[in-house]
């Protein structure tokens, strides 16, 4: 748009800065709470300048957790929520892709019966099923395991769907070409359509990096054990009860570690995120 | 290479749609065939059959001695070249003309030997290395011919192959097209809607309609003596004129119009549309008191033509009889 009206401009940009502090701020104070001492953090108000606790807190929570709640050590929370934000987009690709394959590739009997099947389970979410999937792990003996924290969130439809409607933009004569080529189905799809679909999966595996990274819900039903506590959980158990019994300059500091994994999957991914999204190499 | 042959080849897609209604033809080793019709005749169909991408309900098609109706396309020794190239966007130039040849187990040294030489013949030396998407529609469309000719098949598959490239670059290609097949002799099919396309390149050609063969014939075969009224209307630009003549219809080619005096004039043309084309002036109008027939004519630039009456004449040796319910030709 080419317009001229100051008064426009500035506008605009007030509602801007107010947007950016709205949400950098409260991101700021706890940077801030996370460098101070526990009686700094308690003052009223709170100072909003950075602390000299920095390595002091970090380096604590990361051995050791807080004093007076969860003892559990956060670095091994980072790698427990590493692999499960790891596992859930690598195992939905891996699956979800596949099965596009077969649905859009492959005439089989039922195979739009099958489609809407994979379809309706986006209309459950973990949220709802999540007292029978809980039975099912539990009598599988899952909990407290890598595979409990992962396989019930790996199943999924909006994965299979957004690969779907990538092959149907795929023009059949690519896959008529290959064929005349000679190669099998299964060649096409690693030769050909899978090269095709990295714009594709490298926006798949942002989406749901950060989808497994936050998983709150689920991990809180099936961790107990402190060794299988994810991040995101580790922060729940760390506050026990009244303000004032609550280390916050040490939970700040887990919220933070917390933060930035998912932040820097992002911003690295930035580029072949917005290219998957908006953009098909055909 | 090697001879194709067409055994009344039927193709429907439920008992009651049926789009190739049987067509039988003898294509012999390294002539060059040209499929022209309308769009939707079945042509594309009928070519997407000799590759093994359409089943054939029924009938036959054979390559060589093999009939090859079961065979999958890879096992048929054909290559194909599609409307829209279908290049792997994600492969090189060298890399899309190579990957038929390694999934086939070809050495190494064999591959690069085909593709190289496949490369000089097209000039596409200095491309080798640039993906699909920054070549032009000409680089890409010989792209997808170097990937044909490394096959070394028997028998080439042309679905309309110059469809999407400017008229320039069309005519270019065309020639590009008739000196490949002289040099390298391959059996070809031809899919077009374009008629001149059909006519320059075609040694013979079949005309479709609605998934019959109206007729086979070499090129200036079916324009001097086309078999039914849709051939005559289909051929030529301006198409030939059909005029309702004692029961009969009458098809003369605008060019076998003359002026002459009115004393002399077989018909009266009322002309109301005049296009000078420079070398030929295109004059169209209505025969007097029929409003219903169209005419054109083709007259010389010399020619002062102008809207309003115009005295005609034709040579009778070069008028066609046609039959107005069937449509087809009357022979004289």
């Amino acid at each position: 748009m080419v317009e001229n009206r100051p008064w426009l401009t500035v506008l605009s940009h007030a509602v801007l800065i107010l947007g950016v502090i709205a949400v950098a701020f409260p991101l700021y104070i706890t940077f801030i709470a996370s460098t101070l001492t526990l009686e700094q953090v308690m003052q009223v108000p709170m100072q909003l300048t950075p602390g000299d606790q920095l390595v002091q807190n970090y380096s604590q929570v990361l051995g050791g957790g807080t004093n007076t709640g969860s003892k559990a050590a956060v670095s091994n929370m980072l790698v427990n929520s590493l692999v499960m934000a790891l596992a859930i987009p690598l195992g939905k690709i891996a699956i979800s892709v596949i099965s596009a394959f077969a649905i859009v590739y492959f005439r089989f009997p039922l195979r739009m019966f099958f489609f809407w099947m994979i379809f309706v389970t986006l209309m459950l979410p973990v949220e709802v099923r999540i007292i029978p999937t809980f039975k099912v792990i539990a009598d599988l003996g899952m909990l407290n395991t890598y595979a409990g924290l992962t396989v019930p969130l790996i199943a999924s439809a909006t994965a299979t769907f957004l690969f779907r409607q990538f092959f149907m933009t795929v023009p059949d004569e690519l896959a008529e070409a290959a064929r005349v080529d000679g190669a099998s189905p299964m060649r096409f799809f690693w030769d050909v359509l899978l090269p095709l679909s990295k714009t594709t999966m490298a926006a798949l595996f942002v989406i749901q990096f950060i989808y497994g990274w936050n998983q709150y819900l689920w991990p809180l039903l099936v961790t107990t054990d402190e060794s299988m506590y994810t991040t995101v959980i580790g922060i729940k158990r760390m506050i026990v009860g009244g303000d004032a019994a609550n280390e916050w300059n040490l939970i700040m500091a887990t919220a933070i570690l917390a933060m930035l994994p998912p932040a820097l999957v992002v911003m690295l991914m930035q580029k072949w995120f917005v290219k998957g999204l908006v953009e098909t190499e055909k | 290479m090697a001879a194709v042959s067409f055994r009344d080849v039927r193709k429907s897609y439920t008992p009651e749609l049926q789009v190739i209604h049987g067509v039988s033809m003898d294509i012999a080793d390294g002539e060059f065939v040209v499929i022209l019709g309308p769009s939707g005749c079945g042509k594309s169909t009928l070519l997407r059959m000799v590759a093994g991408l359409e089943t054939i309900t029924a009938g036959e098609i054979s390559i060589g001695d093999r009939v090859v109706n079961q065979l999958e396309p890879k096992d048929r020794d054909i290559a194909m070249v599609f409307q829209n190239y279908a290049l792997y966007p994600h492969m090189s130039v060298y890399d899309n003309m190579a990957y038929g040849l390694r999934i086939r187990g070809l050495s190494k040294a064999e591959i690069d030997a085909r593709v190289q030489k496949a490369a000089s013949i097209l000039e596409l030396g200095k491309f080798l290395e640039r993906k699909p998407r920054a070549l032009s529609g000409g680089q890409r469309q010989r792209v997808a011919m170097g990937r044909a000719i490394v096959r070394e098949p028997q028998v080439f598959l042309f679905d309309e192959p110059l469809s999407n490239l400017d008229a320039k670059l069309r005519v270019q290609m065309r020639g590009e097209l008739q000196s490949l097949h002289r040099r390298l002799g391959t059996t070809s099919l031809f899919v077009t809607h374009d008629q001149v396309e059909a006519m320059t390149l075609a040694q013979r050609m079949i005309v479709m309609n609605a998934g019959r063969a109206e007729q086979i014939g070499a090129p200036l075969e079916v324009y001097a003596k086309p078999a039914t009224t849709f051939v005559a209307s289909f051929i030529g630009s301006p198409p030939m004129n059909l005029i309702p003549r004692e029961g009969k219809l009458l098809g003369v080619r605008p060019e076998h119009f003359e002026p002459c005096a009115p004393a002399e004039a077989q018909l009266t043309l009322d002309v109301d549309l005049v296009e000078p084309l420079g070398s030929d002036t295109l004059v169209y109008g209505h025969l007097g008191g029929d409003r219903d027939t169209r005419v054109a004519a083709r007259l010389h630039s010399s020619v002062d033509a102008r809207t309003g009456k115009l005295p005609l004449r034709y040579d009778r040796a070069n008028v066609h009889w046609f039959d107005p319910q069937s449509g087809k030709r009357i022979e004289t």
